[in-house]
């Protein structure tokens, strides 16, 4: 951990060029990442950037770190591995919305589930950017794409409420264009202990310009967001003059004063999940920030135990007692 | 409780060379451990011995039915024997289906055992007989020994408090006490390891071994066989500590070995598929040794996970059977272009698509050496038996290490649940390769290469070293994303030539039998024991043919062009359509090369080996 200390933003850049789009929102997410690894003090030697394959998985590429470019939608099997060999290495892993909730849903599903500590960053165009436009499964139903001439008919998938629904322990979304809020629930991810699932709104220039516009657009973005602090309450609004409560099996709007107090670290999905539902209900703020936020056990710590149990018990194994067990017999 | 009668009582004591043995029952018979036990028990008495479990897909198939039967042949002898035998000397029937399945294949004049306890009329008609086989005549030729075996462990076992059920359940015990009599065997052994197995079932061990004894006093009080037999120690093998090993087992330990040797911690990515499900089982019990396994969510994910460990400086291996190779293809190619170690070990079962997944085939040959996108070359290790599969497994991770490849290692499912002796090496008779990482960051290019072409492994953590990996082709030396057309063809040819180096550092197969002639037999695989065992009968009186076995499949070992120009034609069985003879033909384009095919689900009878080689011999006299 040598350069750790002395470690800037820029130390965090490759000499890779970056071969996005112009206005591409992954230029903002490569820039808060690097400022959070600086700012968190990561060494370039103990971090790993893991991607699958689409666009926002050629970020390995672009960061000054150990970085592997992986497969279509198996990053996750990847990052399994990689924690498991080695539970000391930072590990970051890069997915969008055809990689991580299409190809390798089944793969993401299951590495929430196991709660390995990966740091996963799930950037959200509503598209597929680097086939050229085709629908995918966030798109909203109806979208027009080059595969879906007269609007898609896919039921999307809402990206919290499928982390949630799989148990993941550490749940938030962001935007791409809101760095400040981008960087804290970078901070918060990396700090948690398990998997950390950030769904991140990020819009394409070239085949989706504007598909969260209705939310993240600066000029409404306070008024139609409303951050989830955990411990603290659910107002919104660039004066924080409004509120949300639960009520019943519900969620309603109302003033400041009467707004519920956010709690991210209850056991059940409940509460998190109905703040997910209100992705596409009019007339209310879209959560960002933190869903859920829940200690359990990391699986390669749990792997790491096992086997040093299994040495108490039996003793450090010898490689010639797996050779002479059993029954054995002498020829002369 | 009766005392057991040591060997040597009443009944003329006949000295036998060798015995096959089949046990068949329904598939909840317990027949798999009932063979195993009997397998155990030769080996420790000092026979050669060879198994071959044959079971159903079905856990329990429709029990009675034929569909359920689950058999296990074991061959033991006093000489150096290659295979679990052609056609038993002895088979227990322990319902109406495992007789009509497996009689045929009895040798004439050969002893049945029946369990006439299960010959009732709604047994028939589960096996679908029309008539009683022990009466219509099926069973003529054969010298036919009749047990009520569900009466008598019922009467062994009344004072127990077991249930009849549970009682029933002991038979297969009495069975095996009964043939432990008949080849005068030892009790003790299989004793111990009930005793060891219920440890906390005392009372199952105990009723297990009462069944087990009351049927070995049965061939003394009751006098059902006219002799008893005697198969003595194997004096042929070479010295040494010997114990019994099945193949996947021996994978598994081989793998840890290998690991070792390179100085690495072993890491499974797998996913449970038959026949290979329990080299994970196996590994996952060795966490003392420092053993990660990881039971992923598919085949995909485990082998991404093995190449993730590999990444990280482990010895990443994965281990499935054909769909899980097919499943795993895009993850290989990957490998291949990142150029880490890894270990795909295939356990190969009957295909096309779930095929037969219990029974054995060598069809994923092509698959292995081919089956990818891209020019993606990986080395084929092959092991030839269950022991031998030990020390492919070193092999295969010499291989991957030194040469930065991912590695096929070949198995099937008759290596895998077949056992042997397997002549114990001490460890520091083992070979040993280890494999240095980079860690100096001076002139560092991911992309180098060494005198093998493997580029340096560098362990993420490493200061100073911090690189991207991944599958878009990489510039030669930086690894780069380069999309320009001559680092490609360049890099392509890189990546091939260092597999097909591999070839100069094994060496050229040894020659056994005619060094030339009409006719050299050629396999790969587990068809080794029943080639060699075919060679050795035809060559009984003079050295007619040759043989020879590949353990390196591809790439092919130097020195074959001259071997096979000593030859007139070159006889490959294999248990596919044909698959290495195929490749041969396009490597070797001069020589006649026969291919023998088998494709049934079962390994070749070194008598069809034997007779197809008298008919070419004859054929070309």
């Amino acid at each position: 951990m040598s350069e750790t200390e002395a470690l800037k933003k820029k130390d965090f850049q490759s000499d890779q060029e970056v071969r996005w789009c112009p206005g591409c929102g992954d230029y903002a997410i490569l820039s808060a990442v690097q400022g959070v690894c600086a700012d968190l003090g990561f060494s370039r030697e103990g971090t790993v950037f893991v991607s699958g394959i689409g666009c926002s998985s050629r970020f390995p590429y672009y960061m000054d770190t150990y970085g592997f470019h992986t497969i279509h939608g198996r990053a996750p099997g990847f990052a399994t591995g990689i924690k498991m060999a080695n539970p000391d290495l930072n590990v970051w892993l890069v997915t969008g919305d055809g990689d991580g909730m299409s190809i390798g849903g089944n793969h993401l599903a299951h590495i929430l589930r196991r709660n390995v500590n990966v740091n996963i960053l799930l950037f959200n165009n509503e598209v597929y950017g680097l086939t050229k436009g085709q629908y995918s499964p966030t798109s909203p139903v109806g979208q027009k794409s080059k595969t879906s001439p007269l609007g898609s008919i896919d039921r999307p998938f809402n990206p919290i409420n499928f982390a949630l629904g799989a148990n993941a322990t550490f749940v938030a979304r962001t935007i791409d264009t809101h760095v400040k809020h981008m960087a804290g629930i970078l901070k918060e991810a990396a700090a948690h202990e398990g998997t950390s699932f950030v769904e991140i709104y990020q819009n394409c220039v070239i085949f989706n310009d504007g598909c969260f516009d209705d939310v993240a657009d600066r000029k409404i973005r306070d008024d139609m967001t409303v951050d989830l602090r955990p411990g603290e309450t659910l107002t919104y609004g660039k004066e924080l003059d409004k509120g949300l409560r639960f009520n019943g099996w519900g969620l309603e709007r109302c003033s400041a004063e009467e707004a519920s107090t956010w709690d991210a670290t209850v056991e059940s999905t409940a509460p998190a999940v109905m703040m997910g539902e209100l992705a596409n209900e009019a007339e209310m703020p879209r959560p960002l920030g933190i869903f859920r936020q829940v200690e359990a056990p990391v699986f390669e710590s749990e792997t790491e135990r096992q086997i040093a149990l299994a040495k108490e018990a039996k003793g450090e194994g010898k490689l010639r007692d797996l050779i002479f067990q059993g029954n054995t017999w002498e020829v002369e | 409780m009766t005392t057991t009668k040591e060997p040597g009582s009443d009944l003329p004591l006949q000295q036998q060379e060798s015995v096959v043995i089949r046990f068949a029952g329904d598939s909840g018979d317990g027949m798999q451990i009932t063979g195993n036990q009997y397998a155990t028990t030769s080996a420790v008495v000092g026979n050669d011995l060879a198994t071959m479990p044959d079971f159903p897909a079905e856990i329990r198939a429709p029990a009675g039915t034929r569909a359920g039967v689950s058999g296990f042949q074991l061959a033991f002898s006093s000489k150096d024997i290659f295979t679990p035998g052609d056609r038993p000397d002895v088979l227990i029937a322990m319902n109406p289906a495992a007789l009509v399945e497996n009689i045929k294949d009895l040798k004439p004049d050969g002893i049945v055992v029946v369990n006439t306890g299960n010959f009732g009329d709604r047994d028939l008609e589960k096996a679908k007989c029309e008539s009683n086989p022990l009466l219509d005549g099926t069973l003529d030729g054969y010298r036919v020994i009749e047990v009520d075996m569900n009466q008598r462990v019922k009467e062994a076992l009344t004072e127990t408090e077991l249930k009849p059920k549970e009682v029933q359940r002991c038979k297969n015990f009495y069975t095996l006490g009964l043939m432990y009599w008949l080849f005068s065997r030892p009790l003790q052994p299989t004793e111990d390891w009930l005793k060891e197995k219920f440890a906390k079932k005392m009372h199952l061990a105990e009723a297990n071994i009462i069944a087990m004894r009351a049927g070995f006093n049965a061939g003394d009080i009751q006098e059902l066989f006219q002799g008893r037999y005697e198969v003595p120690k194997c004096d042929v093998l070479t010295p040494g500590t010997y114990r019994s090993v099945m193949g996947n087992e021996a994978v598994a330990i081989g793998l840890v070995a290998g690991a070792q040797a390179a100085g690495l911690e072993p890491f499974l990515g797998s996913y449970p598929i038959t026949p290979a499900s329990t080299i994970l089982e196996t590994l996952a019990g060795m966490k003392n040794h420092g053993v990660k396994t990881f039971q992923a969510e598919d085949e995909i994910a485990a082998v991404c996970a093995a190449i993730g460990a590999a990444y990280t400086g482990g010895l990443g291996i994965t281990s499935t059977s054909g769909p899980g190779v097919a499943l795993k293809g895009e993850a290989l190619g990957l490998a291949v272009s990142i150029e880490l170690p890894l270990i795909v070990v295939n356990v190969q079962r009957g295909g096309p698509s779930t095929g037969l997944p219990t029974k054995t085939e060598q069809a994923d040959l092509l698959q292995a050496i081919f089956g990818r996108n891209g020019e993606a070359p990986i080395p084929v290790v092959a092991c030839a038996t269950p022991a031998d599969a030990f020390d492919c497994a070193m092999e295969a991770v010499r291989i991957a290490t030194q040469y930065m490849t991912p590695v096929f290692l070949m198995t099937d499912g008759f290596i895998a649940n077949g056992a042997e002796p397997w002549r114990l090496p001490e460890v520091e008779d083992l070979p040993k390769f280890t494999k240095e990482f980079r860690t100096d960051a001076e002139n560092y290019q991911p992309y180098s290469r060494d005198e093998n072409g493997a580029r340096p492994w560098v362990k993420p953590g490493t200061p100073g070293l911090e690189h991207r990996v991944g599958g878009i082709e990489k510039a030669h030396l930086t690894g780069n994303i380069s999309y320009d057309p001559d680092n490609h063809e360049f890099m392509t040819h890189a990546r091939q030539e260092k597999v097909m180096g591999i070839a100069n550092s094994i060496p050229t197969p040894e020659v056994k039998g005619a060094q030339s002639g009409k006719l050299l037999i050629l396999g790969w695989g587990s068809t080794y024991g029943s080639i060699a065992d075919a060679v050795e009968r035809t060559n009984e009186d003079e050295d007619k043919v040759g043989r020879i076995h590949l353990r390196h499949v591809w790439p092919l070992p130097n020195g074959l062009e001259e071997i096979f120009s000593r030859y007139e034609s070159i006889l490959i069985p294999e248990m596919n359509l044909g698959q290495l003879a195929r490749l041969l033909r396009s490597e070797y384009p001069k020589h006649d090369f026969l291919s023998y095919s088998k494709v049934q689900g079962q390994p070749f009878r070194a008598y069809e080996i034997a007779a197809k080689i008298q008919e070419l011999l004859e054929n070309k006299s």
